[in-house]
């Protein structure tokens, strides 16, 4: 309950990861509000659906709130003026506002438990939030955001937050690390898939770090890190210790 | 959407830029061409010519039947622990046929070009037309681009929206050289572009339209020229696939005596997820290109055993140019008899 937690990757795609917070929730019967920005909705639901859940069927019974970033940015740059009282959430695209408070009341508004809901705690699902930078965004409007996000899901309604972001340790780009980096301290969990430092492996493709950040409730504690690497295949992911993939033993 | 970094002088990534359009013309797709530095009138007369079934066959034949002929079934006598890896080789008739081969030296007639609809869009033209358009906060030539883009979309009906359409076809669009000068954006000339997000934005539109819709698109970009690395980590995450060509025409590789039968390396990116947690990831990642006189083909980097020069090295795959591009994973056949001499 009320918790953030980060999916990090580095050289790597993480999106397996999201792919399993979703159906999981789903499963679990919470409400969820899945602001997928980067792929279509077929793509998740096909995947879903190797994993046991139907998206549809969830959107339809009002389980799942399904913001799809990119037809919602095509509909607001090519098509009719919008009406005043439905803002679209991405509209700081045309330029008219340069902060996502759109965004956010539409989060915010999804997951206010309706009269007649009777779902379990809501989930707010972010599939990736470095692609808001890409789309002109300030950082500092990234953070603000996921700030207001935070009070409302996770103190005011006790849900769970989990977001995606992209990371590379080398990489120039600095405004993402930013938020990375501030995202990281704020986190009660962090899951960071990074691909192998030695490369290119067909049986192991990558290895996941677990950080559960104790430290950050109570002032005596440790984090706690565990590492195991993974392969992915096509309906699930296996994890094992390092160096003890099944090609090797 | 397939993106390719451009090699320092455009020279062969131009040329898979027109193996796309050409495999399109082939196919019977429509095409939508993009361009700030030709008129895509000339882009258009400039296309390979297919090669038809029968001759090609042909060719590889009688190649195939004289390397068969010398290939006896030895055993192995030190390397023994190679016997048992498959042996690279495949006679042309079990190379399952995907898309077409073309001969770069002969020019698409114009008959078969005119047998498609296509759609330019030459900035230079279009930005003497209508001055008053909406750019988002993008620039202008990006924004004109993508609503033309749009536009087709709708139109063409590739978008499911007509459904008076019996047959739907297939868009293939193709965008050269985007991010430089040329379309007006600064990205590649300076490590802090004052614009930093309209190639990005651009993309995610892009990939919007592209997702709604029946097309598939070729950006080449240069990328050597662009120094801010954010910028291409950014692209790259909007991108489904990305390829880079990297030539060895005035770099120290030329002459180097390991890459001596090849042009350039393909490096490999990333190659699109889609619809699957995992994608199709091919054995090797060293690829390496060369132009023949009538041929582009992409292979295996093999470096040979550190030997004299009478060291024999046959070892080939072809891709049918960009039409694998289009597939899941580069995964490719081999053709060719390998000879390990010791």
């Amino acid at each position: 309950q009320s918790k953030f937690t980060l999916l990090r990757d580095t050289r790597t795609d993480g999106s397996f990861l999201v792919h399993h917070f979703l159906s999981f929730y789903l499963r679990a019967g919470c409400k969820v509000c899945f602001v997928a920005l980067l792929q279509s909705f077929s793509h998740y639901n096909i995947v879903a659906q190797k994993l046991g859940v139907s998206l549809a069927a969830a959107k339809e019974r009002g389980q799942l709130v399904f913001l799809e970033g990119l037809k919602s940015c095509l509909d607001l740059l090519f098509g009719e003026e919008e009406q005043p009282g439905q803002p679209s959430p991405l509209q700081f695209l045309s330029g008219s506002t340069s902060d996502l408070r759109a965004l956010f009341d539409f989060v915010r508004v999804s997951l206010t438990p309706a009269d007649g809901d009777s779902w379990k705690g809501p989930v707010l699902l972010v599939d990736d939030l470095s692609v808001l930078l890409s789309l002109g965004a300030a950082p500092v409007a990234v953070l603000d955001f996921i700030h207001y996000c935070r009070v409302s899901v996770c103190c005011q309604l006790k849900g769970n937050i989990v977001v995606l972001v992209h990371s590379n340790e080398d990489c120039e780009d600095e405004e993402n690390e930013l938020i990375v980096n501030s995202l990281c301290h704020h986190s009660d969990l962090i899951l960071w898939a990074e691909g192998l430092a030695t490369g290119f492996c067909k049986d192991v493709h990558g290895q996941i770090k677990i950080i559960k950040r104790l430290s950050l409730r109570q002032a005596a504690e440790q984090d706690l890190v565990q590492i195991y690497q993974y392969k992915i295949q096509d309906r699930n992911v296996t994890f094992f210790a390092r160096g003890l993939s099944a090609a090797v033993l | 959407l397939v993106f390719t970094e451009e090699d320092k002088y455009d020279l062969y990534s131009n040329l898979l830029f027109k193996y796309f359009l050409a495999e399109g013309i082939v196919c019977g797709h429509d095409l939508f061409v993009a361009s700030a530095k030709e008129h895509p009138d000339n882009i258009l007369k400039e296309l390979p010519a297919p090669l038809l079934d029968d001759t090609y066959g042909k060719e590889l034949g009688e190649e195939a039947a004289a390397v068969k002929s010398e290939d006896v079934q030895d055993s192995m006598k030190i390397a023994w622990r190679y016997q048992n890896l498959p042996k690279m080789e495949a006679s042309p008739s079990t190379y399952t046929k995907f898309g077409h081969y073309y001969d770069v030296s002969k020019k698409m007639s114009p008959e078969l070009c005119q047998s498609v609809k296509w759609h330019s869009f030459y900035l230079h033209e279009e930005l003497s037309l209508e001055p008053k358009m909406k750019t988002w906060n993008m620039n202008s030539g990006y924004a004109r681009l993508l609503q033309s883009i749009q536009r087709i979309i709708s139109q063409g009906g590739f978008d499911g929206s007509d459904p008076q359409k019996k047959q739907r076809n297939v868009l293939r669009i193709g965008i050269q050289s985007l991010g430089s000068i040329l379309w007006g954006d600064d990205v590649c000339c300076s490590d802090t572009p004052e614009d930093t997000h309209s190639l990005t934005k651009f993309l995610y539109v892009l990939r919007g339209l592209l997702r709604k819709s029946l097309s598939a698109c070729i950006i080449t970009v240069p990328a050597h020229l662009i120094q801010n690395k954010a910028i291409m980590e950014r692209v790259t995450n909007l991108s489904d696939m990305v390829v880079g060509l990297e030539s060895f025409i005035g770099s120290e590789r030329e002459t180097n005596p390991l890459y001596k039968d090849y042009h350039g390396l393909v490096h490999v990116h990333q190659i699109p997820r889609l619809n699957s947690l995992i994608c199709d990831v091919s054995d090797t990642k060293d690829l390496a290109f060369r132009l023949k006189r009538k041929l582009f083909t992409i292979e295996r980097l093999h470096l040979p055993p550190d030997l004299s020069d009478t060291v024999s090295r046959a070892s080939k795959q072809d891709l049918a140019g960009s039409a694998e591009l289009l597939s899941s994973g580069c995964g490719a056949m081999a053709i060719g008899k390998k000879h390990l001499d010791f």
